[in-house]
């Protein structure tokens, strides 16, 4: 008993090179962040937080972020479990389109939605033409934007979870007499939690820091379309104070949701 | 086995990282130029014929909102020649001591009124950036149109109803490309820019405000004598025919 723990510690000493270089790897990380902290004019923090613009615009980025978690809940969980578990003629190609808001410049896919969902876009005419819905430069243009590069993530995750998970526990609820959906909502659905938590931690966060997209489908005006990211980018041209203290508010929520979430849901082990 | 892998990638990273640095050259020298994003096309074309007068320069452009600029700059962005905007962007980079000599005005603009092409909205004048049912976009306060735009506008006693404040005139352009405007207040050399997708509407007489552009060389330069040769180059007899064809005033 104990010459056991002994044995394991000669075991577990890590190679200094793997040391040396995640040391490396982390100060990557950590060094903007000391330099956003060293920059902030903590005096000056309540008065530049009260100011209308940083309150309209943290409403604003609470609000469509959380909306666009919702829709790619809503839509994001069938796509993957489209993709994990039916197959069909074209079902690579269309993970990848999937999964291509990740690697575009978000700029790119802003002038993308812009011409799809725009007044004279291919869906955005008829949309505009019939019901008279204009998304651009409009709350629910931020929310499209932000959906837009989210939801792959949530897609990856839950997908990921889906094949992870053992067939048998469905197979057997369903030689129990449960219907396909009473399996999908009692079995399913409960097994992969962990990966939908996930999943919604990441589509959260990267909708709440989301700027190329926002600023090139929905535009940019106080207390409508502009979000945290968009009102730090237009304060650096005027007041970088004020820029600095929106950053820091940024990194503050979105650390907090991202190690309570991680802590609830998201334990690799 | 590990080490050796490491030591692989580090030597395919230092070997890339060492070539990017040496993209510029080829053996010639590189002038880094910042300039306002209204100079893109006109720089564009200055770069090409500078390079062609001078084929062992480089020349590489960063253009961005002037304010942007100023920022990179204070931040100690390597750049060698500057070009605002306005008079206060460049105002703030010589107070913080970032310049290397005195900026000289090189060029001056005018706003007009640009609306997609066809002007579908029936624009006619100021008065229609007043108009609630109609999409209006302009540059944000604190970027030179932007506040450029705002003179104009409360001299001619229009109140307008922006449905965006654009980070920068280019992004408020393609917006009206796209016609998902239906006016904007731009640069009168953005008009003829965009070329067939955007139609101009003109400033009633008085009614406009001239924009001054200023170009200096920066302290931070890596390449003063480069610099000093653009300038110079942006300024002679052959930069201010560029810029006239271009549509700007000369100062």
């Amino acid at each position: 008993m104990s010459h056991l723990p002994k044995r394991r510690r000669i075991e577990r000493r890590p190679p200094l090179v793997l040391v040396v270089l995640a040391a490396l790897g982390a100060v990557f990380f950590v060094a903007p962040l000391a330099g956003l902290i060293a920059r902030t004019p903590w005096r000056r923090v309540p008065e530049l937080l009260a100011n209308d613009v940083a309150t309209d615009a943290l409403g604003l980025s609470i609000a469509t972020s959380i909306a666009a978690t919702a829709v790619s809940a809503v839509l994001g969980v069938p796509l993957a479990w489209l993709l994990a578990r039916i197959d069909f003629p074209g079902k690579a190609l269309l993970r990848a389109v999937v999964t291509l808001p990740l690697f575009l410049p978000p700029v790119v896919g802003g002038a993308a939605l812009l011409f799809a969902l725009g007044r004279r876009g291919l869906i955005g005419e008829a949309l505009y033409e019939g019901p008279g819905l204009l998304l651009p430069f409009s709350v629910w243009g931020v929310v499209v934007a932000n959906t837009f590069v989210a939801m792959p993530l949530l897609v990856l995750a839950v997908e990921a979870g889906l094949r992870n998970l053992d067939p048998r526990f469905e197979g057997a609820a369903a030689t129990l007499g449960a219907r396909r959906l009473t399996v999908l909502r009692r079995v399913t659905l409960p097994l992969v939690a962990p990966s939908l938590g996930a999943g919604l931690a990441l589509a959260w966060a990267r909708a709440f820091g989301e700027f190329g997209a926002t600023v090139a489908f929905a535009g940019n005006l106080q207390g409508r379309t502009q979000t945290l990211p968009l009102a730090v980018f237009m304060a650096l041209e005027t007041d970088r104070d004020t820029a600095v203290v929106l950053s820091m508010l940024m990194v503050a929520v979105s650390l907090a949701v991202l190690v309570v979430m991680r802590g609830r849901w998201w334990r690799w082990r | 086995m590990l080490v050796r892998i490491l030591a692989g990638a580090c030597a395919v990273t230092l070997a890339l990282v060492g070539c990017a640095g040496r993209v510029g050259g080829e053996g010639g020298e590189r002038v880094i130029v910042f300039a306002a994003a209204s100079l893109t096309d006109v720089f564009g074309d200055i770069q090409v014929a500078f390079q062609a007068a001078h084929p062992d320069v480089d020349v590489e452009l960063n253009l961005a909102g002037s304010g942007a600029l100023r920022e990179q700059i204070l931040e100690g962005a390597p750049a060698d020649v500057f070009a605002s905007a306005n008079r206060a962007t460049m105002d703030e980079v010589m107070l913080a001591g970032e310049t290397a000599g005195p900026a000289a005005v090189f060029a001056r603009n005018e706003l007009a009124i640009a609306v997609p092409a066809g002007n579908p909205a029936g624009v006619t004048g100021l008065a229609a950036l007043g108009r609630p049912e109609l999409l209006i976009g302009l540059c944000a306060a604190g970027v030179p149109c932007g506040d450029l735009a705002r003179t104009v506008l409360a001299e001619a006693g229009v109140t307008a109803v922006a449905d965006t404040d654009e980070p920068d005139v280019r992004a408020l352009l393609t917006k009206i490309e796209a016609g998902e405007l239906d006016a904007a207040l731009v640069y009168t050399t953005d008009v003829i820019a965009a070329g067939e997708a955007v139609d101009g509407v003109a400033l009633a007489a008085g009614a406009n405000v001239t924009a001054d552009y200023l170009i200096a060389p920066l302290a931070g330069a890596a390449n003063p004598v480069g610099a000093a040769r653009f300038i110079a180059y942006v300024r002679s007899a052959e930069g201010r025919r560029i810029l006239t064809d271009n549509g700007f005033l000369l100062p």
